[in-house]
């Protein structure tokens, strides 16, 4: 029904199978969109945050998404800026999932705001002294990029590009990618960076609260160089299950083992300087402020010393030495093991930086306070993950979001082989395209 | 936002956030005008056509 819109070269499920999948991921969508409208119509009270959590599901939800969605902008960075050409094979991909990311953080924080129609006075009225300010200048300005960088993708569906105009416009818009690349490398520095300034700077909070350089405290940092190095693992990680689903190979191997070198590599220092953070925290920071890292991993009934240790050694030291390992990287087994950890590895980080942080006693009358989201946070931080798989499977169908699908999945000759056999002796098929011909025009 | 804001202010802090906010929107409306410009111009002289 819907074959003049499939790239060529390439094999589709039936036009009712994708629509029965479509339809199966939609309830899960539709059941994010009602408690959304809860929130929106009866307000915040359908949420479990109080005076404790202000920030809470959500904003560690937005936080996880947007480093997990830096892999858009480390391999632009990689392609077009340092000319790692060898990663236009997973550009596209990393682009959508870039662009699914930032857009459901801009949705998560529509939700998380209250008052959605009032976003407009953060730019409108803007408060030129809050790291959250930038944030949401460059986040919004990311998006735009991300926008400017998927569109090209949708001009190259099959009919579009049929279109001189559209045809245009994409190669032009291709031709000039590396200047809104280098942008949105700019703006990504930024804003993941005060992501992490947020939390650096609360000094009546000592479990997040770190030493500054000029005004920027370490977790800007360490914000900025977690996502650049863990960004690319979910990249990789999501490529793998893709091709899980499908059953083909999507991506050459020679881009997924750039991309997974390149993020061992920064995930192997950022570790190293996270550590280093973590022991001058817990020796002079912490003690500095009269508490001992024992306040902050015991008396609980949740948050122990396992949580560090995952975050730090079990995925973070780990999966950095398995990616820098060529051995283990090459292997797909290993790599798949390397990348799954380094995604719940920043997850945990941004964790610990939003929730534990809040949890923790500092005043001598606090008591440790634990938070469990309602339904409502749960549907709502689903939500996303619904939109971004049915925004996959579309982007799949009907752009080529992997180029290299059709090379490295040759379709069978229509015509039975016997036949071409006897027509080859014949001589008479000269000027017909060999069969291995036909995927890569497409 | 702007100048003419009752709030606006003629401060550091204002001219490095404003002003980055500004550089960063007129590179992306720079460039994407530019290349919508040159798309017209390209294909009023007809290239593209022989994509068919």
């Amino acid at each position: 029904m819907d074959s003049a819109l499939i790239p060529k070269g390439v094999k589709r499920c039936s036009f009712f199978q994708f629509m029965g999948g479509l339809g199966v991921v939609s309830l899960v969508l539709l059941w994010g969109v009602y408690a959304m409208l809860l929130c929106w119509i009866k307000g915040l009270n359908q949420t479990n945050m109080n005076d404790y959590y202000g920030f809470a599901l959500w904003i560690w939800a937005d936080l996880g998404v947007i480093a997990l969605g830096g892999g858009a902008f480390f391999t632009g960075l990689m392609k077009y800026v340092f000319g790692k050409d060898e990663l236009k094979h997973i550009i596209n991909f990393a682009v959508l999932i870039g662009f699914i990311c930032y857009s459901s953080a801009l949705l998560i924080l529509a939700i998380d705001v209250g008052q959605p129609l009032r976003s407009w006075y953060i730019f409108w009225h803007a408060n030129v002294h809050s790291m959250l300010t930038e944030v949401a200048f460059c986040l919004s300005c990311y998006f735009a990029v991300l926008t400017i960088e998927y569109i090209p993708l949708i001009l190259e569906n099959r009919q579009i590009d049929k279109v001189p105009f559209w045809h245009n416009l994409s190669h032009n818009m291709h031709t000039y990618m590396a200047v809104f690349a280098a942008t949105g490398a700019f703006l990504s520095f930024f804003h993941q960076g005060s992501l992490g300034g947020v939390a650096g700077v609360m000094f009546g909070r000592p479990f997040a609260f770190r030493e500054h350089l000029f005004i920027w405290p370490w977790t800007f940092f360490l914000f900025t160089w977690s996502a650049a190095s863990y960004g690319p693992c979910f990249t990789i990680w999501l490529v793998r299950i893709t091709e899980k689903i499908t059953g083909k190979k999507l991506v050459r191997e020679t881009a997924i083992q750039l991309l997974a070198k390149l993020a061992g590599w920064m995930m192997f220092t950022y570790i190293i300087a996270k550590i280093i953070d973590t022991i001058y925290w817990a020796t002079v920071t912490v003690p500095g402020m009269g508490f001992t890292l024992a306040d902050f991993y015991t008396n609980n009934a949740f948050y122990g010393y396992w949580i560090l240790f995952a975050e730090l050694v079990l995925c973070g030291v780990v999966p950095a030495l398995m990616l820098v390992t060529p051995k283990i990287r090459q292997n797909p087994i290993g790599l798949f093991i390397a990348v799954t950890l380094g995604v719940i590895g920043v997850s945990l980080n941004r964790w610990v930086m939003v929730l534990q942080a809040l949890a923790i006693p500092v005043m001598s009358f606090d008591q440790w306070v634990l938070y469990i989201p309602s339904w409502q946070e749960v549907a709502t931080t689903i939500l996303p993950v619904a939109y971004g798989v049915i925004l996959v499977m579309i982007s799949y169908r009907y752009l080529p979001v992997f180029p290299n699908e059709a090379e490295l999945n040759p379709l069978a000759p229509e015509t039975p082989p016997v036949v071409e056999a006897q027509t080859e002796e014949d001589g008479e098929t000269q000027d017909a395209p060999e069969p291995e011909m036909a995927p890569a025009e497409a | 936002m702007f100048p003419f804001n009752f709030e606006w202010v003629w401060d550091m802090s204002h001219i490095v956030f404003m002003g980055g906010l500004w550089y960063a929107l007129g590179i992306l409306g720079a460039g994407m005008t530019f290349i919508v410009l040159k798309t017209i111009k390209d294909t009023a002289e007809g290239k593209g056509g022989d994509h068919h």
